[in-house]
């Protein structure tokens, strides 16, 4: 079967990836982003007033979207622990709030965060391949994906070869993202693009194409570790890449961006971004996924408000 | 020189900058002969929510600040404020008062902020005390800021209320947001103009301008409000729904009508932390 197999494209696009010539004919060909017209198109969608019952669904459904995020050198076992008791139950106060959908950590870190999720749905997420900036040799990003499937990783994360895109070798790019994708088995894939090294639209479009013609399950915007991070233009390309490439191939690519996603307020937009591009399809944890920490907290705070009428603070919500 | 009269357009001030309230509305003000004077912006509650989250960033900064360096900052608004004299003089004039009685009252609003500014680095030692307990223990007890302050001035005195209104919150430590005169609102944007070119770091005083009848109601509920300033109150029955709201998570209450000054108003917005130290064997 065409469509099952991640690997397998269809015959019009299978060409395009038989060689580098091939491929960056395939790239250059696709049509430039209008930036003004991109930048207008969210700026316009932004001002889009959500409110009341509408807005009460749209932080419970961003609750359930959201990839509950640690990624720092200084994670304990401890710190893995807590953010697990945080992602079932986010409010320890109110058992009416949805747990989010994944917890998202280092790859060693999987094993613990397994053993603290048990009995639930809730996916863990492993951010491999030498995050963030995956400057190291294939064997070693192939043996870190290895890694954390076996320790019991739902979803790999794994960041795309900048260096390489900027040379121009977008093959060699295509061929590790396939690598890592037999690595991964039965676990979701993720391709961190990290937009804000790849500095302009167009180039953010045809490294969403290579990832996606690759067999990314997800692509992602940003590490969180490179500023800017996610930004509603840069998700509104990738977003439209996502819709062309299912109207190519009829296959459908979740989407994720991550960092700097602070407040409702951004989280509201990106639900409108996805629901005017993609379509209600797209509007549920299975396709698509915020990469956050802090974002949790204020959406809890304005799920507080909405429910006693006062304005809540931090004193009423979890330490992360 | 410019033969364009250009008017002035009076903002809010949260977190150290001038923006337009949020909802876009603005109220239009006038002298004491009826005629115009200026648009002001008429503050929402979401203005006042983003001045909570500006004055709650600002407060872990300043009340680690030293006391003295507080003090030198606070002795630097005054300083500024000398410098605009002239205008806030003009600013009482056009409101209601006699050339006197405006130069009065700007000479002992600045005055009184170089007052306060003294207390910065005593009100430890005035306040805290050496306790007397019965065991091996340095028991002693220092005061600490409370955390954001909202606070309503008194409208019928735009100016010199109002400093003492801000002065005495944010000398222990505390930041503030404050609703200013309804009527006479000019003094107050004047002063944010002063704060924002002084030393004052952005949120540590925020000025809302607008009906306080809309906005307190939502800083008394807010539950990142450690405490509530009431004492510029008229209206008894609004007093008792904000005092009411202010319950909820047991704010500090300066409640309504209350008449204290100096010392007794900074002591109201501190809270005292006692400390047992072992010692001896």
């Amino acid at each position: 079967m065409l469509k099952d197999d991640p690997l397998v494209l269809p015959s019009f696009l299978r060409d395009t990836t038989n060689s580098d010539s091939a491929l960056k004919k395939f790239l250059n060909g696709l049509s430039g982003v209008d930036t003004v017209g991109v930048e207008e198109r969210v700026a316009k969608l932004g001002t889009r007033s959500i409110k009341t019952t509408a807005k009460a669904e749209g932080i419970d459904l961003a609750i359930r979207m959201i990839d509950l995020t640690t990624l720092e050198g200084m994670d304990t076992k401890g710190k893995v622990k807590s953010l697990c008791a945080k992602a079932k139950r986010p409010d320890p106060l109110d058992s009416t709030v949805p747990s989010v959908a994944a917890v998202c950590v280092y790859s060693d870190l999987v094993g613990i965060a397994k053993e603290n999720l048990i009995g639930t749905n809730i996916k863990v997420a492993a951010v491999a391949t030498g995050f963030p900036s995956g400057r190291i040799s294939l064997a070693a990003k192939l043996q870190d994906t290895a890694d954390a499937v076996s320790q019991g990783a739902d979803e790999i994360d794994m960041v795309i070869d900048r260096g390489a895109f900027h040379e121009g070798r977008f093959l060699d790019i295509y061929d590790q993202i396939q690598s890592i994708k037999r690595a991964c088995q039965a676990a979701h894939l993720k391709v961190i693009l990290e937009t804000g090294e790849l500095k302009t639209y167009d180039n953010v479009k045809k490294a969403s194409w290579i990832a996606m013609l690759a067999g990314a399950d997800f692509i992602k915007t940003s590490t969180g570790k490179v500023q800017p991070a996610a930004t509603l233009p840069v998700t509104l390309v990738m977003l439209q890449a996502i819709r062309d490439f299912e109207i190519a191939t009829h296959r459908r690519i979740g989407m994720k961006p991550a960092g700097g996603i602070k407040t409702t307020k951004d989280a509201m937009k990106y639900l409108v971004l996805i629901k005017e591009t993609l379509g209600d399809n797209w509007m549920n944890p299975n396709m698509f996924r915020f990469g956050a920490s802090s974002l949790l907290n204020d959406l809890l705070m304005q799920r507080q408000k909405m429910k006693n009428g006062a304005y809540s603070g931090s004193d009423y919500v979890t330490v992360d | 020189m410019s033969n364009i009269d250009v008017k002035r357009t009076a903002k809010l001030f949260i977190g150290g900058a001038f923006p337009r309230s949020e909802s876009g509305r603005t109220y239009e003000i006038f002298d004491n002969n009826q005629s115009f004077l200026a648009n002001v912006a008429l503050a929402s509650r979401k203005d006042a929510r983003d001045a909570v989250v500006a004055a709650r960033s600002a407060f872990s900064k300043w009340s680690e600040a030293t006391a003295y360096n507080r003090a030198q900052v606070l002795y630097r608004v005054s300083e500024l404020m000398q410098g605009r004299r002239e205008q806030f003089v003009e600013e009482l004039n056009l409101c209601s008062k006699s050339n006197k009685h405006a130069e009065n009252e700007v000479d002992e609003a600045i005055n009184l902020m170089v007052w306060f500014a003294g207390w910065a680095d005593k009100i430890a030692m005035v306040t805290g005390s050496s306790n007397p307990v019965a065991g091996p223990f340095f028991d002693f007890s220092i005061p600490e800021p409370t955390g954001v302050v909202a606070a309503i001035a008194p409208d019928k005195s735009p100016l010199l209320g109002l400093v003492e209104t801000i002065a005495s919150i944010v000398v222990s430590g505390n930041s503030v947001v404050v609703i200013a005169s309804e009527t006479q609102p000019l003094p107050a944007i004047s002063l944010a103009e002063v704060l924002a070119t002084s030393d004052v770091p952005g949120g540590v005083v925020n000025i809302l301008t607008g009906s306080y009848k809309e906005i307190a109601p939502w800083l008394a509920s807010h539950q990142d409000v450690n405490a509530i300033d009431l004492s510029g109150v008229e209206s008894k029955a609004i007093a008792l729904e904000l005092e009411k709201e202010a319950a909820i998570n047991l704010k500090r209450v300066l409640r309504p009508n209350t008449k204290i000054d100096g010392l007794a108003r900074i002591k109201t917005f501190l809270e005292t932390k006692t400390v047992w130290h072992p010692r001896g064997f």
